[in-house]
């Protein structure tokens, strides 16, 4: 029986290799200054989804909220297996709390309208608040499953799961649709598939045409790039090449639910960490300064 | 969403598992009665669970005024819908100014499906919790005694300080360890208040079929003193060195993502962001750098001696004894030392 899976996906500044560079004078970061990537858990939950495609059959819809440059991962994700792709940006949703966030990926995902299951990384590692899988769960109705360490199964209708429950594990059924939160244990995500590598390397979204043409119409009026952009357009439609846009109004978003309206919670301030040399005793390396050390740490008490 | 109760009271939700309850509700429990102090209000805790009537007397120990206990055969085992339910029916009952929430894998799982069901803010992962008046800068309105919810942010690059204006409750979820544990009093009294809630089957959407719980086999929290390694331990067998000392002073075994994405260590025994956070007595930390994700899961150590061969590593920033030197050198000089002392 086919199972049809819809992944949620984000491109994230790659925290893991942040530099002094990356970080503003007043504290806060410079995301420009940032390389990208694919959110990690978020490759391991493609890569659960593409496997039970692979085993039921049934179609993976890849789905991202960002500005165009996110295209990226959408396309990463077409080259290791996804049957369709879809980037929703607006500058509207721009500063969308976890709240706002999965309200609109949850409008996404209901204008998407059929689906078995919902895949998420368990957390992005931008902002490593593993909220938006569970709150998206919630705007959907459906019961999640977090943590999944394995997919044991799927047998009519109802799936089979292994979940990581910080101590130790517990496996579970649940009556699909459910929706599915992958730790980075869970499975080894395939690498990109070389022949989809050729077939979609020119693959975009249309906020990249654009773009694209206005770096090479340097000096053309907004009329001839709008109609330089619906002619490539048109052309990656035909070639099976266009990576679907959508904005708030095509998935019948509440503006007043979106963005920093709709975010409750606000930063109030950002501090970098700043290493801050207070100075410590330094001790000898040698007997009678450690010897010292050991002296004071009983005379105050740290131990004995 | 819920319009701010001014009067409303600070909240834990105590988290319980086969009859005890977890250690970083007993944290909570001490921060809430003092939040709950600075703002002239109780202290409330959510006790869902099948059972666990006995566990109300503990919370109350540990400062809680209200215990607001749901008993229900259904809540035996944790299970996201019916126990988010639950706390979202209370919290409408009730209206809690605040609700925070251990950063637990349970804690992890319920908290956004409340916060989403309330249309209320959530903070993951707080590290630290504060009351202060805030002004909004876009409206100029001056909001009085909001919760500040600060928690590491960008890979913990920086620390970020979330408020929520005035779609309230005020939620958070805190990490483990990162609150000290207050001690419990029997002079303290509280309330233990029943409440009925119904749990109907479409609540009941997983079926339970094993659950396999590992034994804890190192405690790190439970350490008064850790002596812990890093990437330059260099050999597992150099790191039989610090078990020496850890025996020698009666203290456990940490290391760093460093000691244990190179092998040198099992996993459990890892502190930081991605492992245990500890505020140990003592925290030796050996051959570790001290990568700001090092740092997250053990500055708050009452004191930390830091042996590196390196002058420049970033953990002698936090340190109040470094120690330029070899610990092959260092740490068998420390062992004698301390046999002397406690003989």
């Amino acid at each position: 029986m086919p199972y049809d899976s819809i992944v949620c996906v984000k491109q994230v500044p790659d925290t893991a290799n942040i530099t002094a560079e990356a970080m503003k004078e007043d504290g806060t970061v410079n995301r420009g200054a940032l390389p990208t990537v694919f959110n990690p858990e978020d490759l391991h939950a493609l890569e659960a989804a593409l496997a039970l495609r692979d085993e039921y059959g049934g179609t993976v819809t890849v789905l991202s909220m960002g500005p165009p440059k996110a295209g990226d991962v959408l396309r990463d994700s077409l080259f290791r297996g996804a049957d369709r792709a879809i980037l929703l940006t607006d500058r509207r949703a721009a500063a969308s709390d976890t709240l706002a966030t999965s309200y609109i990926l949850a409008q996404a995902i209901k204008t998407i309208g059929r689906y078995d299951l919902v895949f998420c990384g368990r957390q992005a590692i931008d902002g490593d608040t593993a909220q938006v899988g569970p709150q998206c769960a919630e705007k959907l109705g459906i019961p999640q499953i977090t943590y999944l360490q394995e997919v044991i199964g799927v047998h009519d209708r109802s799936i089979r799961v292994r979940r990581n429950i910080g101590r130790g594990w517990e496996i579970v059924d649940g009556r699909l649709p459910l929706l599915i939160t992958v730790l980075d244990s869970a499975n080894r995500p395939r690498p990109q598939g070389a022949r989809r590598v050729m077939r979609m390397k020119r693959a975009k979204v249309p906020a990249e045409v654009a773009a694209e043409v206005k770096a090479a119409m340097p000096n053309a009026t907004d009329e001839q790039r709008a109609a330089e952009t619906d002619r490539r357009v048109a052309a990656l439609r035909q070639s099976g090449l266009l990576i679907e846009q959508w904005d708030l109004d095509r998935i019948g978003a509440d503006l007043q639910r979106c963005g920093l309206a709709g975010s409750p919670t606000k930063v109030h301030r950002i501090q970098a960490i700043v290493l801050t040399k207070e100075g410590y005793t330094e001790i000898a390396p040698t007997e009678a300064g450690v010897g010292q050390m050991i002296h004071e740490l009983v005379v105050d008490r740290t131990w004995g | 969403m819920t319009e701010p109760n001014r009067q409303g009271e600070v909240w834990v939700f105590a988290e319980q598992e086969d009859g005890a309850l977890h250690d970083v509700t007993l944290e909570l429990c001490g921060k809430a009665r003092e939040l709950a102090d600075r703002l002239g209000v109780r202290a409330g805790a959510v006790l869902p669970g099948a059972g666990v009537g006995p566990l109300a007397k503990r919370l109350i120990a540990q400062g809680i005024d209200n215990v607001y206990l749901v008993d229900h055969p259904r809540l035996a085992n944790y299970q996201t819908l019916p126990y988010a339910n639950a706390l979202v029916t209370l919290i409408e009952r009730h209206r809690p100014q605040i609700v925070v929430v251990g950063a637990t894998a349970i804690g992890r799982d319920m908290a956004p499906r409340v916060a989403s069901t309330l249309r209320s803010g959530l903070t993951a992962d707080c590290t630290d919790l504060d009351i202060a008046d805030v002004t909004d800068p876009k409206a100029g309105v001056d909001h009085k005694n909001l919760l500040l919810q600060i928690r590491p942010a960008f890979g913990g690059n920086i620390i970020a300080t979330i408020v929520n204006y005035d779609q309230w409750p005020q939620m958070a979820t805190v990490r483990e360890g990162v609150m000290p544990l207050k001690p419990a009093s029997n002079g303290h009294a509280g309330k233990i208040i029943e409440e009925k809630i119904d749990i109907d089957d479409t609540q009941m959407a997983l079926k339970l079929i094993q659950r396999h719980i590992e034994p804890r086999k190192v405690n790190l929290k439970g350490a008064r003193v850790i002596v812990s390694g890093g990437g330059g331990i260099g050999s597992k067998d150099n790191f039989k060195l610090l078990y020496d000392l850890a025996g020698a002073i009666g203290g456990a075994v940490g290391a760093s993502r460093a000691a244990v994405d190179s092998g040198l260590i099992d996993k459990e025994h890892q502190i930081g962001q991605t492992g245990t956070t500890v505020r140990p007595a003592l925290y030796i930390a050996v051959g570790i750098s001290g990568a700001v994700q090092h740092r997250a899961g053990m500055e708050e150590s009452a004191k930390i001696i830091a042996i590196n061969t390196d002058r420049d590593a970033p953990i002698f920033s936090v340190a109040h004894y470094g120690i330029v030197g070899d610990f092959k050198q260092v740490i068998p000089m420390m062992i004698k030392a301390i046999k002397e002392k406690t003989r």
